[in-house]
């Protein structure tokens, strides 16, 4: 795995760079209030369904996201409020889409597992582990087909990497040289399974051998090593039209689901504990702090700000209409000309 | 007019639309340097290069994703299953993918996609091999379903597909392929949706698709030396399904026999009977009959595999059941 010893952020610090790193926090620290407000609105029955959230996993949608241009393209599985608001999809319309209203990315139609943005290049949160894999592959064909210099990145969990739409995916990608970048967030558990009682190989990154493709593994808790290694991939996408497969060693604080534990058969309460003290967003601030880039005060007026944009997307999605009756029957096929 | 085999129809709705829109390709097993397991791609791979007739490994699920995402992204692919029984190795692609994402996305993301190959069974392919797949695809919102049984309908509703914003399911018929029939020079586009009145008749309206629309043809002349004048309705779309045109005929024939080559249990038929009760229950002289494949998977042995197909004589016991002449 890449470990990164970071010199001082003050070293080469200029305002755009400051800023930039500030962003950056503020995108985490969305990510995280916006995720406890979700898991609180899913235990008031305000969101219904299934809620997978993203909380512990932030570094991973920042690091990476904020490596791509406007015009890539980005597929995630089911856990993907993360990714969305990193792409710059609004609270409020992830906050709507999760309550089902018609103010949502997806109108409604989605919910928190399919959330869209087609103008963000965002192609959706899909429902069945692995198979939005390929998907992405087909887009970095497209890319090519076309002669074009985006990418086409991919999110998934460590547990796809056992389904054949992982194997297929990859093939064909390092087979004809795609710009594709299969990020997997390596967050130790499918659902209730450990990643050392699903995969022969404990190493993700080393599946990346079968295809002769490039492969890191990263610290997924360390925003710059993260970054870094995206940094990379993305460079080696848009140069040399190669695809990597990124592992991203991560960690979900919260259960599978908001139905799901957070600790019990599959794992200690003393391992979570453990792996929130590797906190990606106290880790980064703390750095911030450390280095003069921001002050205590200043990450507590952040986090202010970021906690009154999450109240204000629950008030929108609350207060938000939901889809007319005859949108029941509306974008099942194209309309007609 | 010229006269064309299936096959050679199909090679040409392709090449005419690759030529008319370079976001078409051609992607599957064996499309390009073999020039496709059936040859329907004979000579793309020569006149438009290996960008844009692709072959792939095989890997089902793999390209048909490949396709979605493509898809999603502008292109417009045909995906080409070297037969739709290893399609069931992508059909999560099919149903959760190119089906839903227009919907799940609000309207968002189009998949102009045609996945097409031959379904249906030739001869002693057994079990895993010969099998028809049209109403597992068409049970789903969101597929569109096209099962052509002429040269003709097979150019007119490839090129209709391929440009169509929606994915289609297009189904061939295995033993179409050598069949030869008159197909209109240039520009002709089948609108997908529309059935086809194969053969007038007013005695009884034989309803089916793809390969049972030459059963039902031979059929019909069977019937015409006993008297009797079977009108032949071919489908050529199962969904969106024509439910006007079935109508309009039994209106006038009063009397109706389904023929097609899938198994029975929530088959195609169920549906054209069930449109046929519910908006005519009244001119109907007699119950609607199917004739079916045997609701078993296919047996190799010939005469066991002879027993499970469909043929004119089942169809002709059928439409004689209906007139109650037996």
């Amino acid at each position: 795995m890449t470990t990164t010893v970071h010199a001082p952020l003050a070293d080469a610090v200029t305002p755009e760079q400051a800023a930039t790193w500030k962003r950056w926090l503020r995108q985490m620290l969305l990510i995280r209030r916006f995720e406890e407000k979700a898991g609180e609105a899913y235990s008031l029955g305000r969101i219904g369904g299934f809620c997978h959230l993203y909380i512990g996993q932030e570094a991973v949608a920042v690091g990476t996201i904020s490596c791509l241009r406007p015009d890539d393209h980005i597929t995630c599985s089911y856990r993907e409020h993360g990714q969305a608001l990193a792409r710059g999809i609004s609270a409020r319309a992830v906050m709507a889409e999760l309550f089902g209203k018609a103010a949502g990315c997806s109108r409604g139609k989605g919910g928190s597992m399919h959330l869209f943005d087609a103008s963000l290049g965002f192609w959706g949160g899909h429902g069945i582990v692995g198979g939005h894999i390929p998907l992405t592959t087909g887009m970095a064909f497209a890319i090519k087909y076309r002669k074009g210099d985006q990418v086409a990145a991919c999110f998934f969990g460590e547990a796809a990497v056992n389904n054949g739409a992982f194997h297929e995916a990859l093939n064909m990608a390092a087979l004809w040289k795609l710009p594709a970048i299969y990020i997997c967030e390596n967050n130790r558990y499918g659902m209730g399974t450990a990643l050392e009682r699903a995969s022969a190989v404990y190493d993700i990154s080393e599946r990346a051998q079968s295809y002769d493709m490039a492969k890191e593994a990263v610290d997924g808790q360390d925003l710059l090593a993260v970054r870094d290694a995206m940094g990379r991939a993305v460079a080696r996408a848009r140069a040399e039209h190669l695809p990597t497969l990124l592992e991203v060693r991560t960690y979900r604080f919260m259960g599978h689901s908001m139905s799901d534990p957070i600790h019990g058969h599959y794992r200690t309460r003393e391992e979570v504990e453990e792996q929130r003290a590797r906190d990606p967003i106290a880790l980064w601030a703390q750095r911030l702090v450390a280095d003069g880039i921001l002050t205590d005060g200043e990450v507590k007026v952040m986090d202010a700000e970021v906690v009154a944009e999450v109240e204000d997307s629950y008030a929108f999605a609350d207060a938000a209409p939901d889809p007319e009756p005859d949108e029941l029957y509306t974008d099942v096929y194209a309309p007609r000309a | 007019m010229p006269t064309l085999t299936y096959r050679d129809a199909l090679n040409q709705a392709l090449r005419e639309e690759m030529a008319r829109d370079d976001r078409v390709f051609l992607m599957g097993e064996e499309v390009g340097l073999y020039q496709g397991a059936y040859k329907v791609s004979r000579g793309l791979l020569d006149e438009f290069g290996p960008m844009r007739v692709v072959d792939t490994p095989i890997t089902e699920l793999g390209f048909a994703g490949v396709g979605v995402g493509a898809a999603m992204t502008g292109l417009r692919p045909v995906i080409e299953f070297m037969t739709w029984n290893f399609a069931l190795l992508a059909i999560d692609q099919l149903v959760n993918g190119a089906a839903k994402l227009r919907y799940m996305s609000g309207g968002q993301v189009a998949v102009p996609i045609v996945f097409r190959g031959p379904g249906g069974a030739a001869l002693q392919l057994a079990a895993q091999h010969s099998q028809a797949f049209e109403s597992y695809y068409a049970h789903v919102p969101g597929l569109k379903v096209v099962a052509p049984a002429t040269p003709a309908d097979a150019k007119g509703l490839l090129k209709a597909a391929i440009r169509d914003d929606d994915p289609v399911v297009f189904i061939e018929g295995e033993m179409l392929y050598n069949t030869k029939g008159e197909v209109p020079e240039g520009e002709v586009v089948t609108p997908i949706g529309r059935a086809d009145v194969k053969r007038a008749g007013g005695d009884v309206t034989l309803v089916c698709h793809s390969k049972t629309v030459g059963t039902c043809l031979r059929a019909a002349e069977q019937l015409a030396e006993q008297g009797i004048q079977a009108e032949v309705l071919d489908l050529r779309t199962i969904r969106p399904l024509d439910v006007a045109a079935i109508l309009a005929s039994v209106e006038k024939t009063h009397r109706c026999v389904v023929a097609e080559e899938g198994w029975p249990f929530a088959g195609v038929g169920a549906q054209v009977v069930d449109e046929i009760q519910r908006a005519i229950f009244d001119e109907l002289d007699a119950p609607v009959l199917r004739v079916t494949g045997a609701d078993v998977p296919m047996p190799y042995n010939r005469h066991l595999e002879k027993l499970a197909k469909v043929d004119a004589a089942k169809v002709v016991a059928a439409a004689r059941k209906v007139l109650y002449l037996e």
